[in-house]
């Protein structure tokens, strides 16, 4: 269980978390939403320890201020929104630094599956470089899930934190990588992601966060929180839900939404 | 690069595995190593010769008492601290490298080696001014403290200087350091003002770096303390790794970021410092070894800094051989040999690799 209560991050002159609780379980997909600026990143990087917080937050009962760092980097992976790299590594290369955690059995073959896992096999030997974004993009994940493969571990869950992993992604591998998700949460294990598609985020996710200037709007199931008045306070747009007729979620699309204010004025 | 052009397919073959490479290399260099110590042994100004004096030696012949001074006084010191020099200055390199996540950060070239240098020249020229005491307790380590203390000043200021939230700017970082460098010269030329006569010859070969004042003296101040780090540097190889993804993500693997930063600095700092104590500033050794390394066997620096140690050596020796017998019997200063191969060798990056400034 992920549980961060009243979190408050200052950056700078700027509050840009304010007395926000977050909760995420094992076993789910928890999905953070919001518009540009809202905060999403932010949040992200208090639940992982990357800056200072008010408040509290702790993983599987452990205080993540107090955790020494290869503690942690045991129960939980974390991929940023986009990393860029100095040298020139081999795509294997990458992916055998989540080895530096690991202590995930079979470590020679490892790599090869995570890297099978993103749909890149027969990436091994190529530069990190050379890559498109969307290929670099799965190739760090590929080394995210090298450090984490197995979900659970001695019965402790263990976690996924990303952000906007399929931002730079096509279509189908966003598919690929949602589902990728959902299979490792569906296994055990707690993940927690930046999402900016409404849709792959009601298809996959078991609860969504919505975040509006710094603040928690809402935390329940996507069809609860994906509603029209709140979606577009949120997004400074009016919004339509729709159900869809085949699959039991809720899907939205842009054709029907239109500029301007929504149904209620932004605070 | 014809070796890495020639190598490359290889490593794509392994599918981008390239530590059994590097593990070759490593055996290799050593090979190299090993004959371009003996034949810096044999080959000099005068017509000593290691293996007509080991023929003697196995034959029950003395030694000449002068073929025993050009062996044994003049060019096995020579040859120990070029090894060590070579080894120092490289795997510093590499590892202000994977500090800086840049592969332009040179310890000459940033204003580290001239901190040491700075280091230096006060202990020469205001070391007698030291109480007794202290100067009897630090002895021959004097000038190599003093440089550890200006080297490790240098690459702090540079880090802070450079390093904003976890990125460091390689503009901000060579910009810092030329302006570090130019302080630290002015310092320096101060000093020298009111140095006196012996001090100045002294002085002379820290503008230029040169192996030709080795003694044992020398080696044996400074020699332990590089053998150590050398031997240390391993140690760093995973952190170094984790940080070439960024500071937060090295992190997320559980690498205590701010001790490898910490100690990055300290090794750094003491290694240049140890080596510039003895040899002056040798610039462009740290930045042109690891670079070529990282063509062939990659960045891993598992890998990476053994095989520097090994290819500093072998090249500055190689350079040394150069300085003493293209001119002889006089001798350049090696300094200029590197600068000479070296300097056109960062333009040579720079062209292929104009981004790199703009990370
Ligand atoms: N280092 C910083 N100093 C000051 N303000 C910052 C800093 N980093 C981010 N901010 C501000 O904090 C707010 C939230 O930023 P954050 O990166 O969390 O947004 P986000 O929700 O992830 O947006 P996006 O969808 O664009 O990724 C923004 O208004 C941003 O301007
Ligand atoms: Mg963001």
């Amino acid at each position: 269980m992920l549980i961060a209560k009243d979190i408050g991050v200052r950056l700078g002159d700027n509050q840009v978390l304010r007395d926000l609780t977050f909760t995420a379980r094992p076993g789910e997909l928890t999905a953070i939403v919001g518009p540009n600026g809202s905060g999403k990143t932010t949040l992200l990087r208090a639940l992982t320890g990357d800056v200072e917080f008010d408040g509290a937050i702790s993983l599987s009962r452990h205080d993540i201020r107090t955790t020494p760092p290869w503690k942690l980097a045991a129960t939980r992976g974390v991929l940023p929104q986009s990393t860029p790299m100095a040298f020139p590594f081999t795509v294997l290369e990458v992916v055998r630094l989540g080895l530096i955690a690991g202590i995930g059995a079979d470590r020679a073959a490892l790599p090869h599956r995570a890297l099978a896992a993103v749909d890149l096999a027969g990436f091994e030997g190529r530069f990190y470089q050379e890559l498109s974004g969307g290929e670099q993009q799965r190739v760090q994940l590929a080394r995210v899930l090298c450090q984490i493969w197995e979900p659970v571990v001695a019965g402790e869950p263990r976690w996924l934190f990303l952000d906007e992993p399929v931002a730079s992604l096509d279509i189908g591998h966003q598919l690929t990588v949602m589902q990728l998700a959902h299979d490792y949460a569906k296994a055990g294990g707690g993940v927690v992601a930046v999402m900016h598609d409404l849709n792959l985020t009601a298809m996959f996710a078991d609860s969504v966060a919505l975040i509006h200037n710094g603040a928690l709007v809402r935390q329940d199931t996507p069809a609860k929180v994906f509603n029209d008045h709140d979606l577009s306070v949120a997004y400074g747009c009016a919004l339509r839900v729709n159900e869809t007729p085949v699959f039991d979620s809720t899907f939205l699309l842009p054709h029907t939404a239109s500029t301007g204010p929504g149904p209620a004025h932004r605070p | 690069m014809a070796v890495a052009d020639h190598i490359m397919p290889a490593a794509t073959q392994t599918q981008g595995d390239r530590a059994p490479l590097a593990r070759r290399l490593f055996w290799a260099l050593s090979v190299l190593l090993a004959g371009i110590s003996l034949f810096s042994l044999t080959y000099g100004a005068s017509d000593t010769s290691l293996l007509a004096a080991l023929g003697d030696w196995v034959q029950g012949r003395e030694l000449s008492l002068r073929d025993r001074v050009v062996l044994f006084d003049i060019r096995m010191p020579r040859l120990v601290m070029g090894v060590l020099v070579g080894a120092g200055l490289a795997v510093s390199g590499a590892v202000l490298q994977g500090l800086f996540r840049n592969p332009l950060a040179d310890p000459a070239l940033i204003g580290v080696s001239s901190g040491a240098s700075l280091g230096a020249i006060c202990a020469i020229v205001l070391g007698g001014y030291l109480p007794a005491r202290m100067a009897d307790f630090l002895g021959y380590y004097t000038v190599p403290a003093a440089a550890f203390i200006g080297a490790w000043a240098a690459t702090m200021v540079l880090y802070r200087v450079s390093t904003r939230r976890g990125r460091t700017s390689v503009a901000t970082m060579l910009l810092a350091g030329i302006a570090l460098g130019a302080m630290t010269n002015a310092m320096a030329g101060m000093l020298i003002f009111i140095a006196d006569d012996a001090q100045l010859r002294d002085l002379t070969f820290w503008s230029l770096g040169s192996l030709g004042g080795a003694t044992w003296s020398k080696v044996f101040a400074a020699g332990p303390m590089i053998v150590l780090l050398l031997l240390a540097a391993p140690l760093l190889s995973t952190g170094l790794n984790g940080l070439a993804l960024g500071e937060a993500a090295a992190g997320h693997l559980g690498i205590p970021v701010q001790r490898v930063k910490n100690l990055s600095i300290l090794g750094v700092a003491a290694l240049t410092g140890a080596a510039v104590a003895i040899s002056g500033g040798i610039g462009f050794v740290g930045i042109v070894v690891p670079h070529l390394l990282r063509l062939v066997i990659g960045p891993d620096h598992r890998f990476l800094l053994p095989n520097a140690a090994l290819l500093g050596a072998s090249l500055l020796l190689l350079a040394d051989v150069i300085s003493r017998t293209m001119v002889a019997p006089a001798e350049l200063p090696i300094g200029i040999i590197t600068a000479v191969i070296g300097a056109p060798f960062f333009l040579w990056i720079l062209l292929r690799r104009r981004g790199i400034l703009d990370m």
